[in-house]
């Protein structure tokens, strides 16, 4: 007994030295990190999925021939990671889910200017004041309705307040889209207004999510029956099972419930490939790259050459809030203000 | 202390060995400590501002929740934890040798999976209600809340306790059992009055480690919606990218657990609770579980269940729902292999830092020593992000040759899960008699041969305790090695979060089952071919 225990146990030891023996010798031979601009290659940071835009990572390497890494993480840490790690960033590209993300780097100064002519690819409230990010998709905010119960759901947000809706709603206050959503409701309807709307919903007993698909799920498992999404997580479900019991509805043209919130990019001071970096962005504003975000991530297209998909409202009937998304920025006063009221911890 | 005559000394014939396994044990906790002073730094960045901010009515709501959750966790967790370990080492419970490896699955289930699945299976409309409808149940407790995090986190962390209490009953000389049976003591008296006496060190190691864990846990409790400290650091991370301020909140949530770490502390007394003698040299005899034989089955049946074939259940339903619609699954294999390489490797690390921590705290008790037990515990308590962020602050400052490769990735994981591995050592140190050590020593050994061939033969059960803690833990890791692993290193933590993010369920799905596939594999080399007391 006690032999094999200490038989046992000697293996057990060399077995793990010799990995971390493994590990030293496959970190040693690893060449050294810092490539030079001649080294074709290009790291991005991406916030966004890569199930999303993995395959239109990949296409970029098969056009442009530069090796791409990627990190993929949430779009919050990975803002945060660039931050600390300061001018020894190891990314030459921030590929952000929300524009809240990049303004908070832009005032940073971690950012570097974009060219002209890329920033005036889009519409003018879809970049960076400065230049220093600029849109690459869109996403509608919608509230994503359940096909047996409600055949028909409200036209404006400020209905949901209604008696009728008690406990039947569902929202996400810790998503960054939903904190731009109110962001944009203040500065369009007023504080007052916005501060009202929001009691309004808590006394209307509106079910807390973590984030946007676990409330689409909801309104499937028929938990809620109407929920406040980005429009592009019901596609997801959908291609899965055809027959999801849910729908999109587009709430009132030009309010807050109206918003488009974007996907962006920004390339950073420390790139040691700012070259293939700028590469990288015009890719993604490029008609290949737009018409991707139409057909494969059932996304608004930002530039006017691609079409918006069928199943989804055009961009000018929409009459989004015409506000300069910068402007959405002011998201410590929202945080405040949902704090105030009780939506967050 | 002793520190620096200790190092004169080192010629001497006596002592030979404290200053090498002190300094080993002072650098190991102190790169626990890292994440502290990163806080420090950052908060020292803090205006006054960001100080009062911190300190409100919500704040103090939040330290209530996050306490009244640790302390409810903790407790039903070595409810299930004493008498799972009792009935599948000491008793003959039917196919106790697969009780032994199933009992501690439930850790390799991370929380927001085990949590998603508890929502699906028992949330409002899930699938219990489905199946108690006909039977004319209109409604079933609502499981968002407190109660739905206790669940989740309790099914989810007793192993934690499973597996130090184990150790430690498996160390126990069968003989004082015996003697108080001999004494006319039922085997449930004697249980309870000289077995689990004995067990009081597992019990507050285990019981720190399960509360601990909860502390930092993010998954289970955003899930279930219920407002913990951590929680609301992950919020203000996601919503302002201001790091002075969050670091504020961390050392908030530090002084919390430093309470936790001081109550531990004053419990623990300098008790002796090695064998003087040999002790008995045979097993102990099993418990004969008679009529209590099928109840004893239907609870362990009912424990595992709910921790385990709920979660796959509801997984395999989305496997088989992307399956019939002709889902790949890319990379999948590759993602193994990583998780199960980083793990065994972090339980390897782990382990050897842990070591020497664990032969100081147990072998030279003081006040320094307790010291460095305590500091061990710093990083496992912080949120894995925050950890991350002090990681990168360092090795870009210090080291930026191993930033993002598996050097720092390991080390960020013996950071966070260090206590685990001592937990699982001292269990088992504290039962070996020094004599034992002090006659190799006077036989003329070093002190190293001593130890690989006295100490660690001993301690081999809790070497192997203490890696599959780490093993299992890191498996499921997900903040720290979502920014700090080797770009495009995909571990099925990783993948398995982007997935479920990007609303690919059965991708996810998918690699879930695989890990804990990958988790299982070394549970049953470890503890299942292991014939524990029967042969």
């Amino acid at each position: 007994m006690a032999k094999i225990r200490v038989g046992r146990c000697w293996a057990i030891a060399l077995a793990l030295f010799g990995m971390l023996a493994i590990a030293a010798i496959a970190c040693s031979e690893e060449p050294e990190q810092p490539s030079s601009p001649q080294h074709n290659e290009l790291t991005i940071y991406s916030g966004r999925g890569e199930s999303l835009v993995g395959p239109l990572i990949e296409r970029f390497e098969e056009v442009t021939g530069i090796a791409v890494r990627v990190r993929y993480a949430g779009t919050a840490e990975l803002a945060s990671a660039i931050l600390e790690e300061g001018d020894r960033s190891r990314a030459d590209v921030f590929y952000s889910q929300d524009a809240g993300a990049l303004t908070a780097l832009a005032e940073s100064g971690v950012l570097n200017q974009l060219p002209d002519d890329v920033v005036t690819g889009v519409p003018e409230e879809l970049a960076d004041a400065s230049g220093r990010w600029v849109a690459t998709s869109g996403r509608a905010r919608v509230l994503v309705v359940s096909t047996e119960r409600v055949p028909d759901p409200p036209d404006s947000i400020f209905d949901l307040v209604d008696e009728e809706w008690r406990g039947r709603i569902g929202w996400a206050p810790t998503n960054a889209s939903f904190q731009a959503f109110i962001t944009a409701m203040r500065q369009i309807h007023g504080e007052d207004a916005t501060e009202n709307w929001l009691r309004g919903m808590l006394a209307n007993d509106v079910v807390e999510y973590p984030k946007n698909s676990p409330i689409v799920q909801a309104v499937g498992d028929g938990e809620i029956d109407i929920g406040l999404v980005n429009h592009y997580y019901l596609h997801r479900f959908i291609a899965d099972d055809p027959d999801f019991p849910a729908f999109n509805h587009f709430t009132d043209a030009g309010a807050a419930g109206g918003l488009v919130n974007i996907a962006g990019v920004a390339v950073l001071k420390a790139s040691r490939n700012s070259e293939n970096a700028l590469r990288f962005v015009r890719f993604l504003l490029s008609e290949e790259g737009q018409t991707y975000f139409s057909d494969q991530t059932s996304e608004y297209p930002l530039t006017s050459e691609v079409d918006v998909p069928a199943n989804l409202v055009p961009l000018a009937d929409l009459d989004p809030p015409s506000l300069a998304l910068t402007s959405l920025s002011d998201l410590e006063g929202t945080l405040e203000l949902l704090r105030d009221v009780g939506a967050l911890p | 202390m002793t520190l620096l005559p200790g190092v004169v000394a080192s010629h001497a014939r006596f002592r030979v060995n404290i200053p090498a396994i002190w300094i080993l044990a002072i650098a190991g906790a102190a790169a626990a400590c890292i994440p502290l002073v990163y806080l420090l730094v950052r908060a020292a960045e803090a205006d006054a501002e960001a100080w009062s901010k911190a300190l409100t009515d919500g704040t103090a709501r939040l330290l209530l929740n996050t306490a009244g959750l640790t302390l409810a966790v903790t407790g039903a967790s070595a409810a299930l934890a004493l008498p799972i370990a009792y009935l599948t080492e000491r008793t003959d419970l039917p196919f106790a040798r697969w009780w032994r490896s199933i009992a501690i699955m439930p850790l390799a289930v991370p929380s927001y999976v085990g949590a998603f699945a508890f929502i699906i299976a028992l949330g409002p409309n899930g699938s219990l209600q489905d199946l108690l409808a006909p039977l004319g149940v209109e409604s079933i407790p609502e499981i968002y809340g407190f109660f739905g995090a206790w669940l989740t986190l309790t099914l989810f962390t007793f192993p934690y306790l499973l597996i130090v209490i184990r150790a430690g009953l498996r160390d126990l000389d069968p003989g004082v059992e015996e003697a108080a049976r001999t004494l006319g003591q039922s085997a449930w008296s004697a249980f309870w009055r000289v077995t689990v006496p004995q067990l009081r060190i597992p019990l507050a190691t285990g019981s720190l480690l399960v509360a601990l864990y909860v502390i930092s846990d993010f998954g289970a409790v955003s899930m279930m919606r219920f407002d913990t400290f951590t929680r609301a650091i992950y919020v203000r991370l996601g919503t302002s990218f201001d790091r002075s301020s969050i670091a504020v909140l961390c050392l908030i949530l530090v002084a919390l657990v430093a309470v936790v770490l001081l109550i531990d502390w004053s419990q623990r007394r300098n008790a002796r609770y090695h064998r003087l003698g040999s002790g008995a040299a045979r097993m102990p005899r099993l418990v004969r579980l008679r009529r209590y034989r099928w109840p004893a089955l239907v609870g362990l049946s009912l424990v595992c269940g709910v921790a385990l074939l709920v979660p796959v259940g509801v997984l395999f339903h989305w496997l088989s729902i992307g399956l019939q619609g002709g889902e790949n699954f890319p990379g999948i294999w590759g993602a193994a292999l990583n998780s199960v390489y980083a793990s065994a490797l972090a339980g390897a690390a782990t382990v050897a830092v842990s070591i020497p921590i664990a032969i100081v705290v147990v072998r030279r008790p003081g006040f320094v020593s307790r010291l460095v037990d305590r500091a061990s515990y710093v990083g496992y308590a912080l949120p894995g992000v925050v950890v991350a962020f002090a990681l990168i602050f360092f090795t870009l400052r210090i080291t930026p040759g191993i930033y993002q490769t598996i050097i720092t990735l390991v080390f960020a994981y013996a950071v966070l899960f260090l206590p685990q591995a001592i937990s699982g050592l001292r269990t088992s140190l504290v039962r070996v008699q020094p004599g034992l050590e002090e006659a190799s020593r006077s036989l003329n050994r070093t002190p190293w041969q001593t130890f690989c061939s006295v100490t660690l033969p001993l301690i081999a059960p809790g070497v192997m305790a203490g890696f599959a803690l780490v093993f299992l833990t890191t498996m499921k890791e997900l903040p720290a090695t979502l920014l700090l692993a080797p770009i495009e290193f995909d571990t099925l933590a990783t993948s398995l979060w982007g997935h479920q993010e990007d609303v690919f369920f059965a991708r996810a799905a998918a690699n879930a089952l695989l890990l804990l596939g990958c988790a299982a594999l070394p549970m049953i080399i470890l503890f299942g071919n292991d014939r524990g007391l029967r042969n």
